[in-house]
């Protein structure tokens, strides 16, 4: 099977493209802000939506879903938010107890869904590990469409997100809208990840957002170089995984994207220039054979 | 109600109850993530283990899982003490990359590997009461319940055993090692409780409940009590509350228990959120304009007091440098506790008010 010249292939592999580099570029600064759970949970959180929004509506035209997605996901952000500034609950246990929840409520409505005579949960169920295979051509459109607003919107914001990401109390004294900023991002990793969830699922979404990112960082230090790399790599894991699920058969196209991610992380904390474990090791090397004695 | 919905009961409080028994001191230690880190990557452990062994019964499922649990672990902390990542994107990293590989494995040997993924992500406590456990002929009961009872008895013993390296290591794990209690010691331990238990838990109810089971809870609790011994019982309570409600939540809807019972986790997380009568959003928000109010009323009589004699409200507004609204409330307040009189647009001092000094 040659896949280069196979259409349904090229639809596919598209798709994943543009929600890897979409991930990869926005996963940059969640992973920056420590925010590399809060996919997890954003991810997690929107199961609710995605069956609410097909229970209210009856339809399962990705537009609709991914709406669902975005409303319940962009909730769950903010409620974590709100735990962590009001509480003395920590990060960690709000997102868990959102994570879980959430879930919990999409999946209550989801085996709810299933007991209607229509029996038309089918095609719900791929959100949980993602199936590209099901993208179409208008879906991939959707997502370019969303991810190139996005994508916008990070362009136009940069300075303004940089400096909310490395120095937020200096953005506070410059006068910039750091609420109005923080949120403004925070809703975009919402969007980049709901965007994603079809082709890669809830489960696994967020090493979707963070893996990119985190292989990226090894590779550079500047902000814009990472996020470029991050998106290239989303991009590559994108194309490779969707390869992957399709040529081999039985193997979800979440999981895939998720492995071939991975391994770019593993490669690049081996062998990045500089950072890289192998770089460090025979740095060290090299330093003390120069300073050794000679006998 | 049946012997099987009574089962099924007393799977999930019992269950309810193993979990938040860990689930106490990663929520203490900030560790809650690692048990949706460790849930996820138990998967792993538990398919190796069974293509090995070719049986589901094997005693190298729980060992696989074990082994899983601690891996994880350990690679979290390798990555994060490389220096590479952070922790939080160390967890983000470790579990969905094994978790993926534990999937596709499935997945390629779905003709031989009676293993569900959907079964272990979700659960199905309904047919916890079908499995039950024989010996010699006689019925021990649900399987289900024996393990986990079993797995409750465990965890109840690490507490009470080692209660006061645990409490250490939560609040000052510095501390615990200039004594010499072993923190990686009983870190180590806490972490294979938290594996086992995940482990034990998830055939019954999946591994998102684990998560919920083991976070929800705690969290809760960590919103109304100040001690530990009343966090750890409170929570156990909370735990067997939210099992009992999903479940009728549940039975009503027809739905699935395990979803259930996360969301009622939620619910009672939300519920001590808004009204912890100590740490609520609402007592906080009360407290806080309650203070307000106090501090402005004193900086008003204060005023009053520098100036001896009655003053306009509007020169007190620019002397202050408040807006209306504010002085409003603090004269209202000073007002109410007789301190002031206002005469139309001039404030005067009472007796009350004369003797009143702010710092009382």
């Amino acid at each position: 099977m040659n896949l280069l010249v196979d259409p349904t292939f090229r639809v596919v592999a598209l798709g994943t493209a543009a929600i890897g580099i979409v991930a990869g570029i926005l996963g940059t600064f969640a992973m920056l802000r420590r925010q590399s759970l809060l996919g997890d949970a954003v991810s997690h959180a929107a199961l609710p939506g995605i069956v609410g929004a097909f229970m209210l509506t009856s339809s399962k035209a990705t537009i609709v879903l991914i709406m669902g997605a975005a409303v319940a996901g962009w909730l769950g952000a903010l409620l974590v938010r709100g735990v962590v500034r009001s509480t003395r609950v920590k990060d960690d246990a709000a997102l868990g107890v959102v994570l879980a929840s959430f879930f919990g409520v999409g999946l209550v409505l989801l085996t709810f869904v299933q007991r209607w005579p229509e029996a038309t949960q089918a095609g719900l169920n791929r959100f949980l590990f993602g199936q590209a295979a099901t993208l179409l051509e208008r879906d991939v459109w959707l997502i370019a469409g969303i991810g190139s607003a996005i994508l916008l919107v990070v362009a136009v914001c940069w300075k303004e997100f940089a400096l909310l990401t490395f120095d937020p109390d200096l953005a506070r004294t410059l006068g910039l809208p750091v609420t109005r900023l923080d949120l403004l991002l925070t809703s975009l990793i919402v969007l980049a990840i709901v965007v994603g969830l079809q082709a890669v699922g809830v489960v696994l979404m967020s090493s979707a957002l963070v893996a990119p990112a985190a292989a990226a960082r090894q590779w550079t230090s500047s902000l814009g170089r990472m996020a470029l790399l991050a998106g290239l790599f989303g991009g590559i894991s994108g194309v490779a995984g969707a390869a992957v699920s399709a040529g081999v058969s039985r193997v979800p196209t979440g999981p895939a994207i998720v492995v071939c991610a991975s391994s770019l992380v593993i490669v690049s904390l081996l062998f990045a220039p500089h950072r890289g474990i192998v770089w460090r090791i025979a740095r060290r090397r090299a330093g003390m054979r120069r300073h050794a004695l000679p006998v | 109600m049946s012997s099987a919905q009574l089962d099924v009961q007393l799977v999930a409080a019992v269950t309810a109850v193993a979990c938040a028994i860990p689930g106490v001191f990663l929520v203490l230690r900030r560790l809650s993530l690692v048990s949706d880190a460790i849930s996820h990557a138990v998967l792993l452990g538990i398919v190796v283990a069974f293509l090995i062994s070719g049986e589901l019964a094997s005693p190298l499922l729980p060992i696989g899982a074990i082994i899983t649990g601690l891996l994880t672990v350990t690679l979290v902390d390798v990555l994060r003490n490389s220096g590479l990542v952070r922790e939080d994107t160390a967890i983000g990293l470790t579990f969905p990359f094994l978790f993926s590989i534990a999937v596709i494995l499935i997945a390629r040997n779905a003709g031989n590997v009676h293993l569900d993924t959907d079964a272990v992500l979700l659960g199905e406590l309904a047919f916890a009461p079908f499995n039950r456990l024989e010996i010699g002929g006689y019925d021990l009961g649900p399987q289900a319940l024996v393990v986990m009872g079993g797995m409750l008895l465990l965890n109840v013993a690490l507490v009470v055993v080692l209660y006061k390296e645990l409490k250490l290591s939560a609040f000052d794990p510095e501390l615990a090692a200039a004594l010499g209690l072993a923190p990686g010691a009983v870190h180590l331990l806490l972490m294979s409780s938290v594996s086992m238990t995940t482990l034990t838990a998830f055939d019954a109810v999946g591994s998102i409940l684990v998560v919920g089971l083991m976070i929800g809870p705690p969290a809760t609790a960590f919103l109304l009590v100040e001690s530990l011994g009343a966090m750890l019982f409170l929570s156990g309570a909370l735990g067997v509350v939210a099992a009992l409600a999903g479940y009728w939540v549940a039975n009503l809807l027809d739905a699935s228990i395990g979803g259930a019972i996360a969301a009622s986790c939620g619910a009672l997380f939300l519920a001590a959120l808004v009204g912890s009568p100590t740490r609520g959003v609402v007592a906080v928000g009360l407290r806080r304009g309650r203070q307000r109010r106090q501090l402005g009323a004193a900086l008003v009589v204060a005023r009053l007091q520098r100036e001896q004699q009655p003053v306009a409200l509007d020169s007190l507004a620019v002397a202050l440098g408040w807006d209306g609204r504010t002085l409003a409330q603090a004269v209202a307040a000073a007002h109410a506790e007789a301190l002031i009189a206002v005469d139309g647009e001039q404030l005067r001092l009472l007796p009350a008010g004369q003797a009143h000094r702010s710092d009382e």
